[in-house]
C-alpha cells in the first residue's frame, strides 16, 4: 500500500473526529531539538497542555509558571491567568516577555471556579492563551477543556501545583491534555566570577499524542519567552555531557 | 441640631455627635439643651425635605447596590442584595462597599445585612457596631437583646410596655403573645413575627424615573428554567431595541421576576463597558438562571436597564483593522458576574522600590499602563505574601548566607548574587526614614533559587533588625 493511500485515510478519519489533523497549527519552541521532537514541530495550539515542577517545584510551581509564561509571551492577544490565591510576581512575568497589560488575572478563590474560568477562557477564541495553576485535574474535566480548546485554537497550559509533596504522585494520573511537561532546576554554570548564572533548568516531556517521552536541558527563558540550548562556550564543564538524551549530546 | 413641635412642646428631633457627646438626647425639650449648652445651634426639622432626600438616596443605591430599594422612613433605606452580592464579590463585600460609598459622599452611616426587613432595621439602628453582618439563621438570636425601640412599633406602645418593665425584644418575645394582643392590639405579634421571618415582608421598590424596561405578563404562570430563558430571550430583544433607539448601552441590567405569592426574586448582571448586544446580555442572564427560585410559578418578568450609557452604533470589524488584540469584553463580564469584579484584574507598575509595593491591581479594561518594571534585576517568580524569618549564617556587614534554613530544611548556598539596597518609604511612615533592606539572590546546590534579605544594612542597628527573611523563589 502506498502513502498515499494512508495519507487519505488518515485525512478521513481526522475529518470524522472532527479536527482537521493536517493543519493544527504550532508554535515552535525555536529550539531545534525539541521543535523536530514533537509532531508538526511545535507545541499545537488549538490544545490542553499541563506543566509541573520537579521537587520543590511541585509546590511553589515557580519554573513552571515561567516556563507557561514564556509559552503563551509568544503567542497574540491576551491572556487569562486564573489563579486559587495570587502568589505570582508580575514584575518576573513581565521579564519572559509577558508585559503587564496583557495578562488578565482571575482570582477564583477555589479550585472548582479556577477550572470554570479556564474552560470559559479555553471556549472564548479571542484570547493568545490561557493559564491556570491547578492541583487536581480529572480525566473528565481534562476532556472538557481539551474539547473547549480545540473549538477556540486556543493554546491552554494547566500548571500543576500541590500543597504538599506527597500530593504530587497526582501527576501519573492519565488525563487527556496533548503534552504533559516537567520542569526542574539545574545547577546554573559556575561563573569565572562570583555571582549566579542564567538559570537551567531540565524540561522533561513526559507525556506526547503523537511523540515519545524526551527530556531536554535548556537555559531558563530570556526576555522574549524563549528557551534555548546551552551556549557552546569552550569552558563548558564536562558534566553537562553526561546525560544520555540531553539536548546538546 | 434639628427641632420638631410636638403639641405645644418644642423638642429635639436630630442631632449630631458633637451634641450627643455633650449630653443632648433625642426627645429632649429645647429649652433645656439651650440651657445646658450656650452656643447651640438650632434649625427646624424639614420633614418634607428629609422625605425627599432619603428617596433620592434609595434612587441612588438602587443603581449602584440593588435592584430592590425602599426607603424606610424616616431615617433609613432597605436592600433586599439577593440577586445582586455575587456582582461585589460576597455579602461582606457589599456591605463595606455601601459604607466606604456613603462615607465618599460625605453621608455617616451605618448598615447591618440580616435575614429580614425588621432584623436589619433593628441591628442597623441599636447594634454598637456601624457594620454587621448577620449569618443566615443566626438573626433571631442576635436581635433578642436590642432596646424594644428597634421593634418599628408606634412611639405610644413602647412606653406603655416600658412602663410595665418590658426593656428588651427578649423579654417581649417570652412574654405570653395573648394577653400583648390583648392589650395592645396586634401591632406587637405583627412586628415580632416579621423580624423573626415567620411572616414575609414585601419591599416596596422606588423606581427610576424614565428608565428604559420592558416587561412580559403571563397568563399562565411559568416555572420551567427553558420557559423562563425563552422567555428572557425575547424580552433582552425588546430591551436592545429601546436602547438602540436612544442611542444608549446597558451597563447594569436587572431582571425581576414577580411570583403568584407576591414574592419578587431578582437577578442583576453588570458589565464593564456599555453593551447593546442581544447574545451577550442573554447569556449573562441566563447563566444565573438557577438562581431563580419560580415557587408556585412567576407572573410577571421585567427587565430593565438600570445604568445605561451613550453609545455609538456599533462598527464591524473591517478586515483592514490589525486583528491581533481581540476584544475580550464578553469573557471578562461573564467572568465577573460569576466571580464578582474583584476577581478580575491586571497589574500595573507602581514606582516604587519596594518589592510588594511595586504593583496594583486595576480593572481588566482600564487603559493600558505606558510604563513597565525595571528589568534591570531578576525578579522572583513568586513572592510570598509574608516574607518569613530563615535562619542564616553570614558574614557582616555584606556578605550572602553561607546556608540558611527555611521551614526546616537546611540549604547550603552555592552561588549568591548582591547585596541590592532597597530603601525605606520615609513619605510614607517615620518607622520608615531609616529603615534598609539588603537583598540576594541565592542558589543552592540543587539549583534552587530564592530571594532573600536582611532587614538593615549590616552596620547600623538603627536600620534594622539584622534578621535574614526569605521573600520569594525564583523560577
Amino acid at each position: 500500500m502506498d502513502n498515499a493511500v494512508i495519507a487519505d485515510l488518515r485525512e478521513k478519519i481526522g475529518r470524522l473526529e472532527g479536527r482537521p489533523a493536517s493543519q493544527r497549527a504550532v508554535l515552535p519552541f525555536g529550539v531545534d531539538v525539541i521543535d523536530r521532537h514533537l509532531p508538526g514541530g511545535g507545541l499545537a495550539l488549538g490544545a490542553l497542555h499541563e506543566v509541573a515542577g520537579g521537587g520543590n517545584g511541585a509546590i511553589d510551581g515557580a519554573a513552571a509558571a515561567l516556563f507557561a509564561a514564556g509559552i503563551v509571551a509568544r503567542t497574540k492577544g491576551k491572556v487569562l491567568w486564573c489563579v486559587t490565591r495570587q502568589d505570582l510576581f508580575a514584575p518576573a512575568i513581565a521579564q519572559v516577555g509577558l508585559g503587564a497589560n496583557r495578562v488578565i488575572y482571575v482570582e477564583a478563590g477555589d479550585e472548582r471556579s479556577v477550572l470554570e474560568a479556564f474552560e470559559e477562557g479555553m471556549r472564548y477564541g479571542g484570547l493568545g492563551g490561557i493559564v491556570a495553576e491547578v492541583a487536581k485535574l480529572t480525566m473528565t474535566a481534562s476532556r472538557r477543556l481539551q474539547l473547549a480548546a480545540e473549538t477556540s485554537g486556543a493554546v491552554g497550559i494547566a500548571i500543576r501545583r500541590w500543597r504538599r509533596q506527597t500530593e504530587a504522585a497526582d501527576f501519573g494520573q492519565p488525563t487527556a491534555a496533548v503534552t504533559r511537561w516537567r520542569v526542574s532546576t539545574l545547577p546554573s554554570r559556575p561563573l569565572p566570577v562570583p555571582g549566579v548564572g542564567r538559570g537551567r533548568w531540565q524540561v522533561e516531556l513526559i507525556r506526547c499524542r503523537g511523540a515519545e517521552a524526551a527530556d531536554f536541558e535548556v537555559e531558563a527563558c530570556d526576555g522574549t519567552g524563549r528557551i534555548s540550548l546551552f551556549s557552546d562556550l569552550p569552558d563548558r564543564p564536562l558534566s553537562t555531557r553526561s546525560r544520555k538524551r540531553s539536548a546538546v549530546g | 441640631m434639628l427641632v420638631t413641635r410636638r403639641g405645644n412642646r418644642r423638642e429635639i428631633a436630630a442631632l449630631d455627635y458633637a451634641a450627643m457627646s455633650v449630653g443632648l438626647r433625642k426627645g429632649m425639650p429645647v429649652s433645656k439643651a439651650q440651657a445646658m449648652i450656650k452656643s447651640l445651634h438650632v434649625a427646624d426639622l424639614d420633614a418634607a425635605g428629609d422625605r425627599e432626600a432619603i428617596n433620592r438616596l434609595a434612587l441612588w443605591a438602587l443603581q449602584r447596590f440593588s435592584p430592590l430599594v425602599a426607603a424606610d422612613h424616616p431615617d433609613g433605606i432597605v436592600m433586599d442584595i439577593a440577586g445582586a452580592d455575587h456582582l461585589h464579590g460576597g455579602e461582606e463585600m457589599v456591605l463595606e462597599k455601601i459604607l466606604s460609598q456613603f462615607k465618599a459622599a460625605d453621608l455617616l452611616g451605618k448598615a447591618a445585612l440580616a435575614d429580614t426587613w425588621g432584623q436589619a432595621h433593628a441591628l442597623a439602628r441599636y447594634h454598637k457596631h456601624p457594620a454587621v453582618l448577620v449569618e443566615p439563621g443566626q438573626g433571631a438570636t442576635v436581635i433578642q437583646d436590642l432596646p424594644l425601640t428597634a421593634l418599628r412599633l408606634p412611639a405610644a406602645i413602647v412606653t406603655a410596655l416600658r412602663g410595665l418593665g418590658f426593656e428588651t425584644i427578649k423579654d417581649l418575645t417570652a412574654a405570653p403573645r395573648a394577653t400583648l394582643t390583648l392589650r395592645f392590639g396586634p401591632e406587637i405579634g405583627r412586628r415580632i413575627d416579621q423580624a423573626l421571618g415567620i411572616v414575609g415582608e414585601p419591599i416596596e421598590p422606588v423606581e427610576l424615573p424614565e428608565v428604559i424596561e420592558v416587561a412580559r405578563p403571563f397568563g399562565e404562570p411559568i416555572g420551567a428554567a427553558d420557559t423562563i430563558a425563552r422567555y428572557i430571550a425575547q424580552l433582552v430583544e425588546r430591551l436592545v431595541g429601546d436602547l438602540e433607539r436612544k442611542g444608549l448601552g446597558a451597563k447594569r441590567v436587572d431582571l425581576l421576576a414577580y411570583r403568584v405569592d407576591n414574592t419578587t426574586t431578582t437577578v442583576r448582571v453588570g458589565t464593564a463597558l456599555p453593551i447593546r448586544d442581544t447574545k451577550r446580555l442573554t447569556r449573562l442572564l441566563t447563566d444565573k438562571i438557577e438562581t431563580i427560585d419560580p415557587g408556585f410559578g412567576i407572573e410577571q418578568l421585567r427587565l430593565r436597564a438600570v445604568q445605561a450609557e451613550p453609545l455609538d452604533p456599533a462598527q464591524l470589524i473591517n478586515s483592514l483593522v490589525d486583528g491581533d488584540d481581540q476584544d475580550v469584553s464578553a469573557l471578562i463580564d461573564l467572568l465577573s458576574n460569576r466571580m464578582g469584579q474583584g476577581a478580575l484584574y491586571r497589574f500595573a507598575p507602581v514606582a516604587s522600590d519596594i518589592p510588594e509595593r511595586s504593583f496594583q491591581k486595576v480593572a481588566p479594561l482600564s487603559l493600558e499602563t505606558v510604563s513597565e518594571w525595571p528589568s534591570k534585576w531578576p525578579r522572583p517568580t513568586r513572592l510570598l505574601p509574608y516574607p518569613e524569618p530563615i535562619d542564616t549564617m553570614a558574614l557582616l556587614p555584606d556578605h550572602p548566607p553561607v546556608w540558611f534554613t527555611w521551614r526546616g530544611v537546611r540549604r547550603r548556598i552555592k552561588a549568591a548574587d548582591g547585596p541590592e539596597r532597597i530603601f525605606g518609604e520615609w513619605w510614607k511612615t517615620d518607622a520608615e526614614i531609616s529603615a534598609v533592606r539588603d537583598y540576594f539572590r541565592v542558589e543552592d546546590e540543587a539549583g534552587e533559587r530564592y530571594w532573600i534579605y536582611r532587614a538593615g544594612d549590616g552596620e547600623d542597628p538603627n536600620t534594622g533588625s539584622h534578621k535574614w527573611y526569605l521573600h520569594g523563589v525564583f523560577g
